[in-house]
């Protein structure tokens, strides 16, 4: 334990703003979980690592001597497609199974996944520069990285557009009234099928997105993917399927969650307290369930 | 069909009992070769290292078969090396040892790569009484466990990083410093930690902060903000090569100074070439650099090996290939002293080995560690953009001048 953040103001505004921007980028992953989780009631093990895939894109795009951040536009476009071969490859034979299925199957895909990307781009830890500089406050007492920033601004700005898609376009309404029922949507002439690989490829473009952000601002490695994964499915139970802001403020709370966790119980409970977080929730939608449930009786 | 599956499956498992019993004839010794087992991480996440470990063991190997050989009893052999992938995992290392030694009968071994892989490995060696002689396992609880076969090219861990602590305090007048240190939580880097424990005993110093990263580690503000905050005389992080790079990565970013940063695994993490004029001024413990003069006759200088090997390889050798080039030196000066292919005979000359090659000076302590070779330190200088590791310290080897303090970032271009 480490109270230091109490005493030095600094560090609270310090570690509140880095949670924060890192929050909304958490968010935006967990956002396409929620939608996939909505549509297909699949729980994506893989989500991860198509994050780090589509960082490895935008590393690729680097190492060519494109500047990463173009990554943003280059890497969810070919993610769309990852996505969509992975849903007509495997998720199609699964998305009508039982959740543990589907659980087993994305396993399996991250697995393959992971080995693909340790082949192909080694295992090295590699970072992509974007020389963006740093914003400093405070008389330089409260820094922020202008990456994070921009990686912050970049998710909302998709957030905002998907949002804005999934209400005006035809296939988000589609894809809405085919999660809200499928059997009807289909009898109505919805294409589900098409439905479904388009939103499995919603999900892997989000995921390029904040992958490209990744390589910018953190690290990347074929097996870092299995955080991501854990961080979004806790954002998306705490805030509900089909719930954009709450996705929005719960990621930002987790962002706070773990960077405060970082200052006093220390670094090395950082991902050990989001785990801590995730049974704690659990245990408690179970008890609130339970209490409905008595009530309905 | 059925008749076609059936000839197919016999001819399936003629072909397995072939291979079956062609890998069991192997031996120790077999016609002029000298077997050696190595399981190594070809896949997984240690999967580039162990390829510039294997890259080390065969440069190796082809030099010494190319220069005449190993002399036993008269006769020259040659050696070759059964090589496993263990995918990066301390179970399968185990298992793979196991079948080196029993299947393949295998009688000498060299090691895997990374601490934890030759912890897993040296039970197994040891309970069959198989000299290992491994190039890439510093983790101090390798020789504190009373293991007899075990030979470790390489400086113990816990050496790592004593001498930045020392060289602080000699720019700091003599006086003890403050250190915040940030480790993460692995064999190795724990290893590292207890050095700078010593270090800062010994010399008074006092460690302001303490943290530990966690496996998963790539963000690391928290710790860089109380850094800021406190204002210590010395920052030291080790987490491998994912430590390093979010480390150096962080501290441009949040423009954290500190008068010095010292961290392991620089040249694996290729910091000067990922982070360029960022990473300038960090000092790094290695094991190897090519500009040392140390010498042996089968790859001349450091500078020589650096050339051979680029030509081979196309890239520049990291202290992982070197260290495993210099294991299979050892091996051969045992086995020529020996005058056997004993495995206890080869194990005691082992034991005495004192040789000078040109990774450094070999001789075992009693727990198998290399107790002749001292770590040096070299900081990244840049012109420019190009930027290089520098030999600093010891004063012995160096071949430039520290620089101390860091400069501000303010007052870096």
């Amino acid at each position: 334990m480490d109270f230091l953040i109490f005493k030095a103001p600094m560090l609270m505004v310090q570690a509140s703003l880095d949670g924060i921007l890192l929050g909304i980028l958490f968010a935006l992953i967990a956002y396409g979980m929620a939608l996939q989780w909505g549509v297909m009631n699949i729980i994506n093990i893989a989500q991860g690592d198509l994050v780090i895939l589509g960082g490895y894109i935008a590393y690729t795009m680097y190492l060519a001597g494109i500047h990463p951040a173009w990554g943003v536009i280059v890497s969810p476009i070919i993610m769309y497609f990852v996505g969509w071969a992975l849903y007509k490859l495997v998720i199609n034979k699964v998305v009508d199974r039982d959740l543990f299925i589907s659980i087993l199957a994305t396993f399996g895909i991250a697995i393959v996944f992971q080995q693909l990307m340790n082949f192909i781009f080694g295992a090295d830890v590699v970072v992509a520069q974007s020389e963006y500089g740093t914003t400093m406050l405070f008389e330089n007492s409260v820094t922020l990285p202008n990456s994070k920033i921009f990686s912050a601004f970049i998710s909302i700005l998709y957030a905002i557009a998907l949002v804005v898609y999934m209400k005006k376009s035809r296939l988000g309404r589609a894809i809405r009234a085919t999660a809200q029922n499928a059997r009807a949507a289909k009898i109505l002439g919805v294409d589900t099928e098409k439905v479904y690989a388009a939103t499995f490829g919603i999900n892997a473009a989000l995921c390029g997105i904040a992958g490209a952000l990744i390589s910018i601002t953190l690290t990347l490695h074929p097996y870092v993917g299995l955080p991501y994964t854990v961080r979004s499915f806790m954002i998306v139970i705490v805030a509900g399927l089909g719930n954009l802001p709450a996705v929005a403020i719960s990621g930002m709370g987790l962002g706070l969650f773990e960077e405060f966790a970082d200052y006093i119980l220390g670094t090395e409970f950082r991902i050990g307290a989001v785990f801590m977080l995730l049974v704690f929730i659990l245990v408690y939608r179970r008890f609130k369930l339970s209490k409905k449930r008595e009530y309905l009786k | 069909m059925n008749k076609l599956v059936k000839l197919f499956t016999i001819f399936i498992s003629a072909i397995t009992l072939t291979l079956a019993s062609i890998s069991s004839s192997f031996a120790k010794v077999e016609g002029e070769y000298i077997v050696l087992g190595s399981a190594i991480s070809l896949t997984g996440k240690y999967s580039s290292n162990g390829v510039h470990t294997q890259n080390g063991y065969n440069m190796a190997v082809d030099r010494i078969n190319k220069m005449g050989g190993v002399k036993v009893g008269g006769k020259s052999y040659k050696f070759e090396i059964i090589y496993y992938d263990d995918e990066s995992n301390p179970k399968r290392a185990a298992q793979l040892a196991e079948r080196l030694i029993k299947q393949d009968g295998v009688h000498y071994m060299l090691g895997p790569y990374s601490s934890g892989l030759t912890k897993a490995i040296a039970p197994v060696t040891e309970k069959y009484k198989i000299p290992m002689v491994e190039a890439n396992g510093a983790s101090r609880s390798l020789f504190t466990k009373g293991y007899k076969y075990l030979f470790a090219v390489l400086s113990p861990a816990n050496q790592y990083l004593e001498v930045a602590i020392d060289l602080a305090v000699e720019k700091n007048g003599g006086k003890p410093v403050k250190i915040a240190q940030a480790f993460e939580q692995d064999a190795f880097s724990q290893d590292v930690r207890l050095g700078i424990l010593d270090a800062a005993k010994r010399t008074g110093s006092k460690i302001i902060i303490d943290d530990k990263l966690p496996k998963e580690l790539n963000d690391m503000a928290a710790t860089l903000a109380k850094v800021k905050a406190v204002k210590p005389d010395v920052l030291v992080v080790s987490g491998h090569t994912k430590g390093a790079l979010t480390a150096i990565r962080q501290i441009s970013e949040m423009k954290v100074d500190v008068p010095m940063l010292a961290m392991t695994h620089c040249d694996a993490a290729k910091l000067s070439k990922q982070h360029g004029k960022k990473s300038e001024y960090a000092l790094c413990a290695s094991q190897w650099h090519k500009n040392l003069s140390y010498k042996d006759k089968f790859f001349g200088s450091g500078k020589k090996y650096d050339k051979d090997f680029k030509k081979e390889f196309g890239y520049a050798p990291p202290y992982q290939s070197a260290e495993s080039s210099a294991a299979l030196l050892v091996f051969k000066d045992a086995f020529e002293r020996a005058n056997s292919f004993d495995r206890d005979k080869v194990r005691d000359a082992l034991k005495t080995t004192e040789m000078q090659t040109f990774y450094g000076n070999i001789k075992f302590g009693p727990g198998g560690q290399n107790v002749a070779k001292p770590m040096i330190l070299f900081q990244v200088r840049c012109k420019g953009d190009v930027c290089e590791n520098k030999v600093v310290a010891p004063t012995k080897w160096a071949s430039d001048k520290f620089y101390h303090p860091i400069p501000k970032w303010s007052e870096r271009s």
